[in-house]
């Protein structure tokens, strides 16, 4: 297909716009723009035409199952869409004084009171961008909360099953790490904690349940063992679709967390973006929140700039309000039946891993929560198939691949998480294909060697476009790669969070 | 639940081939002491219409720009979002699809990135970009952070007329990022070359926006100058909206160019959720945060889009990663892409041009001093009060008319300036009305 420049005609355009009959000041010469950049120059229908011709070569979770674990790709009601562009939402520009933005922020309270209660604790920001800012947030106020207590604390453990933005936001955080292994039924691995823990351990960034899609049995011991340090202990929220109603990261004895509007509150995917990365205190640590604060007073919602403890601004504003309005809308329309939602998420992964696992080996056998790891060790020791394989001709039946080669303790890994929205038959045919596909392994590997085979392309140089670099298009110097030699090569670890 | 399409004949079934009896027993592995016993108090479930019902009634207690005629600015913009970005956000495809780890499986949205890094790098004159980041405030942050990497050097300049928050974000990284910052003072309403120069000696990095909080034009190509002769990377903080007629940041010897993205086809949403770009030249491109996407063949030959240069990133190399970014805001970029791709060069140059006239204009009806007399604008510029700008704004506001912004919230000494924003939504007959609320 071709790019949106190579469709571009000198002279076409698509916009409009308004002119007047006013001079227009001169720019001193050297501030001028001296070439003009090179936009692409198309009519209107033709610009419609080539994103449509992009969107049907993209597969969202409208377009079918997507089973991607830990991303928790969950329907996106279309409400949710509606309402946040009523034009109060839209429209409103984030100078407006306060008394010009009640609806805003009694919306981000009510946000803030429900997420409060969802993960047990005392006070939320709404300000992180995305779960990964969350939790670059939650290690700055880990900072300023010892700061503050005059401690002075070094490190931060993050599990070997972590997701691989827990131990970058420690290196960003300025923070030195420390891995804590697991032990063989999937939980933290309570020796090598227990001798990892020192007063120099600012806390510990967990997932729970973990990236195995495994409740840790001795979170209590875990948390007795890091508070008894003066340490705190953070909760990374990638997996709270598990136990909303149900447990409370709050109750287990985590300190801060962070959510996922993204995942757990079906602020839709974006291919990318937008998400948002709300952080959740105990009170002690509430001073060193971002700032502005969204408060009630008594005469309405306000922002607080006033709390000097805090480590600042995150992002700009308040947060991504958009985020906000969707997944306050996406709560309401639960209510306390939020619980049940995580119930049948729980519920869809254990069905899926009952059918499975005749077929595909279980690394650690135990009730999952509502994701679950299986291994393609077999099939490649056996008959050469990969994971990697495993995930491509799966395409070829209509589903988008689950995770796999992570969690990285798990080899030829394949993480499945179907969440609380399909339909049991569609869990039904995504079984037969995952059924399908080991017999395939079996009988004629090589269909899954070369999978997959209905896409618009096949299996991509990885290789070649990392060494190459070719990053935008180069206009008259573009580059043609088809010339050179190409091999099907994928670098393993495909997974983030 | 309307989401939920198990049925309870689904349910039964379910929990017989799991071989439990019930839902509660699959949780088995959580302590009784960490369950939750009663119900989330939670107020109670809100039918559709209910919802859009309640909905309404909140945003409703919002003054949108509808039904106030706004000035406002500062960072924020009133631009036009053309009927064709709508086009891209209804396709669904687009709105629920996952970061594209399996390529094959999104090589629409691919190929959509890898047009928007083209876009962005011809706006900034830069040789590559990312998928974006989070805001216009965050990739200052991450422009700091690339650059004391690069540099080896821990303290990072930034103008006092780069937007206060912008510089509010770099400083609450600094502390993790091993970073000290330094602000250079305004003179007049723009910075002072050789003050900046002597304040970049050891320095891994200069910020300045340009044009610049106050709306100023900045002596761009000299402040970079400066950087670059103390050995510090010049980053200039850029309006998209501005570069069909201001020149490029990688003209006049930029490494790296940043921005928010909002005013390029985004909504004012209350501040978000939008994009920030940051822009590098060559050198810089193992250093980038975030997702950046290559082109590349697959087995036969096609030309095909992926995630590359991956070893930059934390689900490859961890705690060695460049940034801890994950999610970003890829659709919003790409309504920025549309945005551009409506605009095409000559649309980008008449709206800057028609900002800007409307802007001189504005300056003329109103009447009141200039803040900053000496110094040429774009689309926004200060005027004195001579009085609190936040009265002013108040009296306004009951006359139907959002002024603009309050400089005193951020600079002490400015508090009876007010900084006017004027987008190519307004009219001369709306700067009239402008000028009649403002007026004595």
């Amino acid at each position: 297909m071709k790019l949106i420049f190579e469709k571009s005609q000198s002279g076409r355009r698509a916009s409009s716009l308004p002119h007047h009959d006013l001079p227009v000041p001169e720019i001193p010469e050297e501030l001028r723009r001296s070439q003009p950049p090179r936009l692409p120059e198309v009519a209107e229908p033709e610009l419609v035409r080539h994103l449509t011709a992009l969107a049907d070569r993209t597969f969202g979770i409208d377009t079918g199952f997507y089973p991607l674990g830990s991303c928790t790709m969950k329907h996106n009601p279309r409400v949710n869409e509606r309402v946040v562009n009523l034009p109060g939402f839209r429209d409103l520009h984030p100078h407006q004084e306060v008394e010009g933005s009640q609806g805003a922020l009694e919306l981000m309270w009510r946000l803030q009171e429900i997420l409060g209660e969802v993960a047990g604790l005392d006070a939320v920001s709404l300000q992180p961008a995305a779960g990964s800012q969350g939790e670059l947030t939650g290690l700055m106020l880990m900072r300023a909360y010892f700061a503050e207590r005059g401690e002075e604390r070094d490190t931060v453990m993050t599990a070997d099953t972590a997701h691989g933005t827990n131990p970058a936001s420690v290196t960003m955080s300025g923070y030195k790490l420390q891995k804590v292994g697991t032990d063989d039924r999937g939980n933290l691995d309570l020796d090598d904690l227990r001798s990892k823990v020192t007063e120099r351990t600012a806390g510990l960034m967990l997932t729970n349940p973990s990236t195995l899609g495994l409740f840790d049995e001795h979170i209590e011991e875990v948390a007795r063992i890091f508070h008894d340090a003066g340490a705190l202990l953070y909760y990374d929220g990638a997996n709270l679709n598990a136990v909303c109603g149900i447990s409370r990261p709050g109750d287990m004895g985590f300190d801060i967390v962070h959510y996922n509007l993204h995942k757990t509150f079906s602020q839709p995917h974006g291919g990318g973006g937008p998400g948002g990365g709300p952080v959740a205190v105990r009170s002690e640590l509430e001073p060193f929140l971002p700032v502005p604060a969204v408060v009630r007073r008594a005469d309405g919602f306000d922002l607080d700039f006033d709390r000097p403890l805090s480590i600042g601004k995150v992002r700009g504003f308040t947060g991504p309000f958009g985020v906000f309005v969707r997944a306050y809308a996406f709560i309401r329309a639960y209510g306390p039946a939020l619980k049940e939602m995580s119930e049948v998420a729980v519920l869809n992964a254990n069905y899926l891993l009952a059918r499975l696992r005749t077929a595909y080996e279980l690394p650690f056998d135990r009730l999952p929560m509502h994701e679950f790891v299986l291994s393609a060790r077999a099939l490649k020791r056996e008959h050469g198939v990969t994971a990697l394989d495993v995930a491509k001709r799966l395409m070829d039946y209509g589903f988008h691949p689950p995770t796999i080669y992570f969690p990285l303790i798990v080899p030829e890994a394949l993480m499945i998480e179907p969440t609380e929205t399909e339909a049991k038959e569609t869990l039904d045919a995504f079984v037969e294909a995952m059924l399908a596909i080991a017999r395939e392994a079996e009988v004629t590997p090589a269909l899954l060697k070369e999978a997959p085979h209905s896409r618009p392309v096949r299996r991509l140089d990885e290789v070649k476009a990392a060494k190459r670099a070719v990053v935008k298009f180069g206009f008259d110097e573009h580059p043609d790669l088809s010339l050179e030699p190409s091999e099907p090569r994928a670098l393993e670890a495909q997974k983030g969070a | 639940m309307s989401h939920l399409s198990l049925t309870e004949r689904d349910r039964s079934e379910m929990l017989a081939a799991i071989g439990v009896d019930s839902i509660e027993e699959l949780f088995v592995d959580i302590p009784e002491r960490l369950r939750l016993r009663r119900p989330l108090a939670l107020e109670p479930a809100l039918s559709e219409p209910e919802l859009v019902r309640h909905l309404e009634e909140l945003a409703g207690r919002n003054v949108h720009t509808g039904r106030e005629l706004s000035f406002l600015g500062a960072g924020m913009y009133d631009h036009y979002v053309p009927a064709v970005v709508d086009a891209l956000l209804a396709r669904g495809e687009f709105l629920t699809a996952y970061t594209p780890y399996q390529p094959e499986m999104s090589q629409g949205v691919l190929q959509a990135i890898f047009e928007y890094q083209t876009v962005i790098c011809e706006l900034t004159g830069m040789d590559v970009t990312n998928a974006s980041g989070y805001d216009g405030t965050t990739v200052a942050a991450d422009a700091c952070y690339l650059a004391k990497g690069t540099t080896g050097r821990s303290k990072v300049v930034v103008t006092e007329a780069t937007s206060p928050q912008v510089r509010q974000v770099v400083k609450t990284y600094a502390p993790g990022f091993g970073l000290e910052v330094i602000e250079v003072p305004h003179r007049d309403g723009v910075t002072d070359p050789e003050e900046l120069r002597s304040a970049a000696e050891g320095a891994a990095c200069v910020v300045f926006q340009h044009p610049n909080f106050f709306g100023c034009l900045e002596p761009a190509p000299e402040l970079a100058a400066a950087a670059n002769d103390a050995g510090a990377l010049p980053v200039a903080h850029v309006d998209p909206l501005s570069l069909g007629v201001l020149e490029a940041p990688g003209a006049y010897g930029c490494a790296l160019a940043i921005g928010e993205g909002q005013g390029a086809g985004n909504p004012l949403s209350y501040g978000g959720p939008h994009y920030g770009f940051l822009a590098a030249k060559t050198e810089y491109t193992r250093r980038m945060p975030g997702r950046i996407i290559g082109e590349t063949t697959d087995v036969d030959g096609r030309r095909g889009y992926v995630l590359t240069l991956q070893t930059r990133e934390q689900h490859i190399r961890r705690e060695k990663a460049t940034s801890n970014i994950t999610t970003n805001q890829t659709l919003l970029a790409l309504a920025g892409l549309t945005y551009l791709s409506w605009l095409g060069p000559d649309g980008l140059r008449e709206v800057g041009e028609t900002c800007m006239a409307l802007a001189e204009y504005a300056k003329e009806r109103l009447d009141l001093p200039l803040a900053f007399p000496q110094q040429a604008t774009f689309k926004e510029f200060a005027v004195a009060v001579g009085r609190p700008a936040k009265e002013v704004i108040r009296a306004a506001r009951a006359q139907g008319v959002h002024p603009g912004y309050a400089l005193g919230r951020d600079y002490a000494e400015l508090d009876d300036a007010l900084l006017v924003a004027v987008t190519e939504k307004r009219t001369p007959e709306d700067i009239d009305r402008l000028a009649e609320v403002l007026g004595p």
